[in-house]
């Protein structure tokens, strides 16, 4: 299959996002000032953007619990589906599409809906050494699936996802980043999303001493519709960044951007940018992005960045909102009226501000899941006092 | 502190406000005991400093006592935090009830619930419990999986103030103005709420209103003129009425 080129290279008419390449020489090692890189704290990956060699997938276990004609074979770089989504946006991805030379490949078959969600389970067992995997969703028109990344354990990873929504298709990607605390973990997702397909990623980022990913949607018809939630609790210490970029290139699609995230503890960090490009033949398109923080302790920050460019009145809508708050005196007051206990109506009101979100998702299953999740986490984790 | 009297006993409280300009005195010797059986009603001008007195009693730290003291059956609130002072048996309906984002009534109630208690309740009995009072309070079943009194009509509010009230059941309860912003029929289905309560008999009610017009549903053992931050008037029912009539003109201008 040749590659698709863009009529006129219309990426690089966007200032708020540079333009993508497979070529390595095109992601020159960052200095820290480049707009993509000013909010990532180089001297923690410094060793990873210089890296020369990166193992193809070793330093992880990989399970994947899908039945076996949803499996396809490993996809040179070239071959598509592979590299018809997915373009790398920066230097990290770049260097995981080069060494990932055996993709997971999961393809749901035209108007196929499979019930179970795929589950694709990839533990860190080899932290010293850097390590790459590249992961292709192709979802044929009309079918309906779930694919579920559970990361745990111990690595260095670089990791690449991208999808291909086929035209009607309703395709959920869950990622979930559970690491052990020292883990760091850099990558691109990328979905390309059909005519009138539904597209929703779910990015849930608890453990892991760095996490950046870079979650990139455009639309390869009209009416395609982009969900991309994200809940992630930030410890100290740890830097969490979430980078999105909705490509509104096609007619009457639409995005949701909901990003939730609470910090605590010294030198906790979260970076969420939610870059949203509506271009001049995206008209009838409807568009919001909304990122808040809970911020649960003194010493940490959380930088939300949205950013709309808008090329075309004729749309529906287009908005954005991004805030930082603090515990409310008053929730925390009311509920230990009642008898709840200071640290139980924290946890209260923390579980509240994520399952706002999450009943938003609309999977009941993986409603429930991520419900579960956020309160073995909360459990663990009890909120500190805050000092005023 | 703590003796064997029974009752909500205040004795001459004092209570400062934090204000972006440094505390501000607001209550100014309050004294008041409500026995155990009694439904004491507190009236007074809007600004005289009823909630204030009913937050710094439940311990609201925006309000400082500066002197005075407040027991429960003997056991001293003052020193106690916020959820010490409702497991001691003190409950207040707010005025302003507040929101709570993505927490469901249900589990707000059964957290309160298994606070209160020291245990959580029986599952197979509590939500038929739960269901009962919401429908003792015209809520339905629904009503318990909605956010705390997220996008609740005024009247929602209070009721599921009262449904709080009756399955906590605690010693003490203040209600701060629950009557107010309500339409005729839910004051009737508050008050009847309120009574139930009452009706057990060992139960200490202060009712802090504004208006008389609770007080033809609700019967207080006593009333008390409550302005400029202290009682500056006690009586019976009797009270109540001359207040209809006379309004709270002659106390305001004799502090003048
Ligand atoms: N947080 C606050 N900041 C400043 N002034 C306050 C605050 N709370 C109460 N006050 C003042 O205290 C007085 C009593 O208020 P409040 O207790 O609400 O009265 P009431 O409930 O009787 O209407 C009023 O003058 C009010 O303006
Ligand atoms: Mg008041």
């Amino acid at each position: 299959m040749p590659e698709v080129t863009l009529p006129g290279d219309l990426r690089t008419q966007s200032h708020l996002h540079p333009a993508g390449s497979f070529d390595l020489a095109d992601h020159p090692v960052p200095t820290g000032r480049e707009e993509v890189w000013r909010f990532t704290p180089l001297r923690r990956v410094e060793a990873i953007l210089n890296a020369t060699a990166i193992t193809d997938g070793t330093g992880l276990q990989v399970t994947v619990g899908a039945a076996p004609d949803l499996i396809g074979p490993p996809l040179q770089a070239g071959q598509a589906p592979r590299g018809t989504a997915l373009t790398p946006s920066d230097r990290v991805a770049a260097l995981a599409h080069a060494a990932a030379r055996h993709p997971l490949y999961i393809r749901i078959p035209e108007g196929r809906a499979v019930a179970d969600p795929v589950r694709i389970d990839l533990h860190g067992i080899a932290p010293e050494e850097l390590t790459a995997y590249h992961l292709v969703i192709a979802a044929g028109a009309h079918s309906a699936a779930t694919v579920v990344l559970h990361h745990t354990g111990a690595a260095q990873c670089l990791g690449n996802v991208e999808a291909v929504v086929g035209d009607g298709a309703k395709l959920s990607v869950v990622t979930l980043q559970d690491w052990d605390a020292t883990a760091v973990h850099l990558g691109q997702h990328e979905a390309k999303v059909g005519r009138d397909a539904e597209y929703r990623h779910i990015a849930v980022s608890l453990g892991g001493d760095l996490i950046r990913l870079q979650n990139n949607v455009s639309y390869a018809g009209v009416g395609g519709s982009a969900e991309l939630f994200g809940v992630y609790f930030v410890d100290g210490g740890q830097h969490i960044e979430h980078r999105i970029f909705v490509d509104h290139n096609n007619p009457k699609g639409k995005s949701l951007v909901d990003y939730r995230g609470a910090l605590q503890g010294k030198g906790a960090r979260s970076v969420w940018i939610g870059d949203v490009l509506i271009r001049p033949e995206a008209e009838g398109i409807e568009t919001y992005e909304s990122n808040k923080n809970l911020v649960l302790t003194d010493g940490c920050r959380a930088d939300a960045v949205p950013n709309l460019e808008i090329e075309t009145g004729e749309i529906v809508g287009a908005g954005h909102s991004a805030s930082t708050g603090r515990f409310d005196d008053e929730q925390l007051f009311y509920l230990r009226s009642r008898g709840i206990d200071e640290a139980e109506a924290r946890r209260l009101v923390v579980r509240g501000f994520f399952a706002q979100l999450v009943g938003r998702i609309g999977l009941a299953d993986v409603e429930d899941a991520l419900m579960t999740t956020i309160d073995r986490e909360l459990a663990a984790a009890t909120p500190e006092r805050t000092h005023a | 502190m703590t003796t064997t009297e029974k009752g909500l006993v205040i004795s001459d409280l004092h209570v400062d406000v934090e204000t972006e300009a440094g505390p501000k005195s607001i209550l100014k010797g309050v004294n008041l005991a409500i026995r155990p059986g009694e439904i004491h009603a507190i009236m007074g001008p809007n600004g005289s400093g009823k909630s204030t007195m009913a937050y710094s009693l439940a311990g609201h730290p925006k309000y400082t006592i500066t002197s005075g003291s407040v027991t429960l059956d003997g056991t001293e609130l003052t020193t106690l935090s916020v959820d010490q002072r409702a497991k001691a048996g003190l409950f207040l309906a707010m005025q302003y009830p507040v929101e709570v984002p993505g927490v469901s009534v249900a589990n707000f109630l059964r957290t309160a619930k298994t606070a209160i208690d020291g245990q959580a309740p029986n599952l197979r009995t509590w939500v038929k419990q739960v269901n009962a009072a919401l429908g003792r309070l015209d809520l339905d079943d629904e009503f318990s999986s909605r956010s705390v009194n997220e996008g609740f009509s005024g009247g929602e509010k209070k009721r599921n103030e009262i449904v709080q009230l009756e399955l906590l059941n605690p010693k003490y309860a203040i209600l701060d103005e629950t009557d107010s912003g309500l339409d005729i029929d839910a004051l009737r289905i508050v008050s009847e709420g309120v009574n139930r309560y009452a009706a057990q008999g060992d139960r200490g009610v202060l009712l802090i209103t504004h208006y008389t017009r609770i007080l033809r549903y609700i019967q207080p053992d006593f009333v008390h003129v409550f302005v400029d931050g202290h009682v500056v008037e006690e009586g019976g029912r009797e009270l109540a009425d001359e207040l209809e009539e006379n309004g709270y003109e002659k106390y305001v201008k004799a502090l003048v």
